[in-house]
Order: structure tokens, then sequence, then C-alpha cells
């Protein structure tokens, strides 16, 4: 085994355990933006994840999924916040919006 | 050779990044309130990424010689490096806006009620005495 595919290995290892750990958090709340900062980590470590172990398989091309997951990830935090910040978002409340 | 500096410069950035990103999930665990496990996740999680993605960086280029490899990494990290803080930032101020009041060291409260929070959260000003403000900074900017 090469010293390339066991650092490739200690990478995937701790980011497993990043991602148990603040799923934990994510389950645990208490509040709903604990479950929201939880959910974007994780997103974050997942894009990691992807990279680290298609490089463990020798396959680099995996990096275009972790490409967009990275931007689906940060998309979709800010998509669920907007809807805190403007709860009747879409319902035509904001006529100065539609452009 | 060549392996082995590889290896020398990337193991480093490696271990760090996966220290980053262990002691970030466990501030994310154990740390008291949502405005600290904030900072722990979010400074962790830039730092983590820009190092594991360096230590992946290295191998890229040398190991597997794929130049279409190490540009999508740095693709990743860019985007993480603007995109995390701006998560965290719209985090952060959603929940002030929402009433999320955050609590000091001794466990008090920092503010009085969450209708205090929010107003912050809606005025573009710091609060009175505060410190942070610009020498030169008109003080009625953002009123509203």
């Amino acid at each position: 085994m090469s010293s390339a595919t066991v650092l490739f290995a200690t990478i995937v290892i701790a980011l497993l355990v990043t991602m148990v750990l603040t799923l934990t958090r994510a389950l645990a709340g208490p509040t709903l933006f604990d479950r929201l900062l939880a959910v974007n980590s994780f997103g974050t470590k997942t894009v990691l994840l992807i990279a680290a172990a298609g490089f463990l398989a020798g396959r680099p091309e995996f990096l275009d999924i972790a490409l967009v997951y990275a931007l689906i990830n940060f998309i979709g935090t800010v998509a669920v916040l907007k809807y805190f910040e403007l709860p009747d978002a879409g319902s035509g409340a904001y006529p100065e919006d539609d452009y | 050779m060549g392996d082995f500096l590889v290896g020398l410069l990337a193991w480093p950035l490696a271990a760090l990044g996966c220290l980053f990103v262990v002691s970030g999930a466990i501030g994310l665990v154990r740390l008291p309130d949502l405005y600290t496990r904030l900072h722990a996740a979010s400074v962790t999680d830039t730092g983590g990424t820009l190092l594991i993605a360096a230590a992946l960086l290295l191998h890229a280029v040398f190991t597997f010689a794929d130049p279409m490899a190490a540009i999508k990494l740095v693709l990743i990290v860019g985007f993480t490096l603007f995109t995390a803080p701006t998560a965290s930032h719209a985090l952060a101020k959603t929940a002030m806006l929402v009433g999320q009041v955050p609590v000091g060291a001794d466990g008090k409260p920092l503010l009085d009620s969450p209708e205090e929070a929010s107003r912050l959260a809606r005025s573009r000003r710091a609060p009175e005495g505060a410190g942070d403000e610009m020498p030169g900074e008109p003080s009625a900017r953002g009123t509203n």
C-alpha cells in the first residue's frame, strides 16, 4: 500500500468521524438553526469526502460531482434561510421584486 | 524521490486539515449555544477544506499528473471560500432576526429580549458603545 493510499484513507476516515459528530448535532437540535448549521457543515464535509474517495479509488473524475455538490449545498442553505427572513416570499407581496 | 517529497508536503497538510475538521465537529457538538457553534463550524470548515484540498492538489498534480483534477480542486476551494462564510453570515443574521439571543460566557443573555436581537439584525449599524464604528463614518447612516 502506497503512502498516497494511506493518506487518502486517513482523510476519508477523519471526514467520516466528523460527519457522524455533525449528524448528532443535526439530530439533537435544539433549535432549527442548529440543524441548518449542522446540515450545511455536513454538506461541506460531503464535498471533501467525495473528492478524497475519488482519489482513493484512483478516479479523480469524482471531482465533478464534488463541484456540483458544493454549489447545491450553498444554494440550498441560502434558500431555506431566505424563507425565514421572508415567510411570504413568492406570494406576490413584493411586487417591486418582479422585474 | 518525487513521491517522497510529495508525501512530505502532503502529509502535514492533510493531518492539519483533519485536525481542523474533527475539532470543528467536536466544537459543533459540545459548545453551548448557536453562535458559538457557528463560530466553531464555520472557521474550521473553511480552514479544513483549504488544507485537505491542498493535500489532494499536490497528489493530483504530482501523483496523478491530472491538470483537470487540479483545476477542479482549485474551483472547489474557491467556491467554498466564498460560500461558507456567506452561508454562516446568513445563518447568524437570520437567527438574530428571528430572535435568538446570544449568550455570554457566564450563561447570561447578552441582549435584553428577542425583540432587541431582531431589531439589531434589521438595522445596519452596530449597537451604541460597541466600539467597532469606523472613525470617520457618519453616524446617521442606515437608521431605518
